[in-house]
């Protein structure tokens, strides 16, 4: 049985990780070419995602339109999150509700809609449409993890600092906002890594001007292959296990991801 | 503090950013993709403001209803492929100590934030015949020679359920990690093995979260759009993919928006059922 289950868990993990492997081996042959196992060893295609000017721009493009869409897809969730926290009003979560769809629906579908808006109004083509368009794809990111933070508020400790005499603005940056932070930064780090592997929405807005990475990756594959690609993947792969694990280390990923605070062993 | 009814327009206050830009940028754009579905087809431009039926009554032909019959059948297939592994994967991995439940977690969700280009382009690396997984067959002496084993209709089949596999168990992790465990201990009380309880009793415990997990694993395979695309031929290019194709190369964007408009409905039609399936189980 143990045997058995062991074997289980190490297909699921081998599933998983099989293409991952291929492709961390094709990212260190020593020539262009796509072998596995690789022939020869070297890391300079992973220089090459810094150092030529394609690729590097591509970088800063998406590293760039990450943070940004991060930071405002939080911008939008806070105070959303804080005030159905603080606030009676059943209506308001109308608003929830269109903070979740675009993650729900096929991501395709929430594209379109951004492309036809923007070729509409006239922008089509613009950075910060990219920018606008991600934050508000994401915003369910931190809407989730900042509604989580906000129901495991003790709201004993509030009422014990209004009777103290805080005000709500002295409750919200004593009180409130130290005990969500790790929920705050959690939901800019998800949007944040998904952002940065996001293709379809990026493409429909700024695909014709600006490549991020993503779109270099697309563009690459169908115009010939360079183990460069391979390199990126990798490297994707492991700024999202660091985001990742540091939001288990410094946090509780099991309760981010719907286990109880309560069940400890 | 209680929670009260705002009073005053400040204490409307906070709502402002937020419902401003979900309306501007959300429902506004999906309003226009709506208006646009109406529009007539303008090839040197996007489209011109018009108001017919045309782009909708060509969901009529052959081509595209076997374009969503496949479609379908492909998200269903990807749905009951990933709950059948997932569900007595995410059961055990609950039984599991904590700190292995966080590593896996961890590497479920690196792998399901991966692009879609990246799983598109891994996958086509290992069905390649180069650098692909028939080198390690020729290796062990299973064939002759490596073959390319794409595209095929089982390469895309093989790339989705990857793609949604991590999605499928943090769907399921939530409502296992906190099934009852006295459920489980009655049941082996009783003398039932491990394996008889998990199927006799955990299985129909849960079947409503079965349910509502393989619509929302459905209507996440709907929307893969470039898998069909790198893994398979055109004949395995699904809806999504075919609105893609419609709103970029073919620049129609009148039609591109009609699908997409068909894709919400039957979406929707499917998340209103798993809210429904949710309900009961809570009923229960």
């Amino acid at each position: 049985m143990t045997v058995l289950r062991r074997l289980y868990f190490i297909l699921v993990a081998l599933f998983l990780a099989a293409p991952l492997i291929v492709v961390a081996g094709v990212s260190v042959n020593q020539k262009q070419e796509l072998t596995f196992p690789p022939k020869g060893f070297s890391l300079a295609w992973y220089g090459q995602i810094f150092n030529d000017p394609e690729w590097r721009l591509a970088l800063i493009h998406s590293v760039t339109l990450a943070i940004c869409s991060a930071a405002i897809a939080v911008a939008i969730a806070l105070p959303l999150a804080w005030f159905l926290w603080r606030r009676i009003a059943p209506w308001a979560n109308i608003f929830q509700v269109l903070g979740l769809a675009p993650f729900i629906l096929p991501p395709v579908i929430t594209a379109l809609g951004f492309l036809s808006f923007w070729a509409t109004v006239g922008l089509f083509g613009q950075f910060y449409t990219a920018i606008i368009s991600h934050a508000i794809f994401f915003v369910t990111l931190p809407l989730v993890t900042l509604s989580l933070g906000f129901a495991s508020i003790d709201r004993s400790l509030v009422e014990a600092a209004s009777t103290m005499g805080a005000d709500d603005r002295a409750v919200l940056k004593t009180v409130v906002l130290p005990l969500i932070l790790p929920y705050l930064v959690s939901g800019f780090a998800f949007a944040f890594v998904l952002s940065l592997n996001e293709y379809i929405v990026a493409y429909m807005t700024i695909g014709f001007t600006t490549e991020t990475l993503p779109i270099k990756i697309f563009n690459a594959l169908r115009y010939g292959y360079t183990p460069t690609m391979a390199a990126v993947s990798i490297f994707f792969v492991t700024v999202a296990a660091l985001v990742f694990g540091a939001i288990a280390y410094f946090g509780d990923i099991r309760r981010l991801l719907g286990a109880m605070s309560s069940d400890t062993e | 503090m209680r929670r009260e009814p705002p009073r005053s327009l400040a204490d409307y206050a906070p709502l402002f950013f937020p419902a401003l830009m979900l309306i501007v940028f959300f429902v506004v754009p999906f309003s226009i993709m709506i208006a646009v579905s109406f529009f007539k087809r303008n090839p040197a431009g996007f489209y011109t403001p018009d108001f017919v039926f045309d782009n909708y009554a060509r969901f009529l032909t052959t081509f595209f209803g076997s374009v969503l019959g496949f479609s379908l059948l492909l998200a269903i297939l990807v749905a009951v492929c990933c709950v059948v592994i997932a569900f007595p994967f995410t059961y055990l991995l609950t039984k599991r100590s904590r700190a292995v439940q966080t590593v896996w977690l961890v590497g479920l969700l690196s792998v399901l934030s991966l692009s879609e280009v990246i799983i598109g382009f891994a996958w086509s690396t290992l069905f390649s015949r180069t650098a692909g997984i028939t080198n390690l067959f020729v290796a062990i002496g299973l064939m002759k020679e490596p073959v390319a084993l794409l595209p095929s209709f089982w390469a895309v089949l093989t790339g989705m359920v990857y793609q949604a596999l991590p999605y499928t168990i943090l769907v399921l992790y939530p409502a296992l990690v906190r099934l009852d465990p006295t459920l489980l201990e009655a049941a082996r009380t009783l003398g039932a093995s491990p394996v008889r309880a998990f199927f006799n009793v955990v299985t129909p415990a849960l079947r409503n979260t079965i349910v509502a997990t393989l619509i929302m694993v459905f209507v996440f395979a709907l929307g893969s759009y470039l898998l069909p695309q790198i893994l398979g031929r055109p004949s395995n290019w699904t809806l999504s993919v075919l609105i893609t194709d419609q709103a970029i190369y073919q620049s129609n964007m009148p039609f591109a928006a009609a699908m997409a408009v068909f894709l919400v409905l039957i979406s929707l039609a499917l998340v209103g059922l798993t809210l429904l399936a949710g309900r009961k189980e809570n009923a229960l």
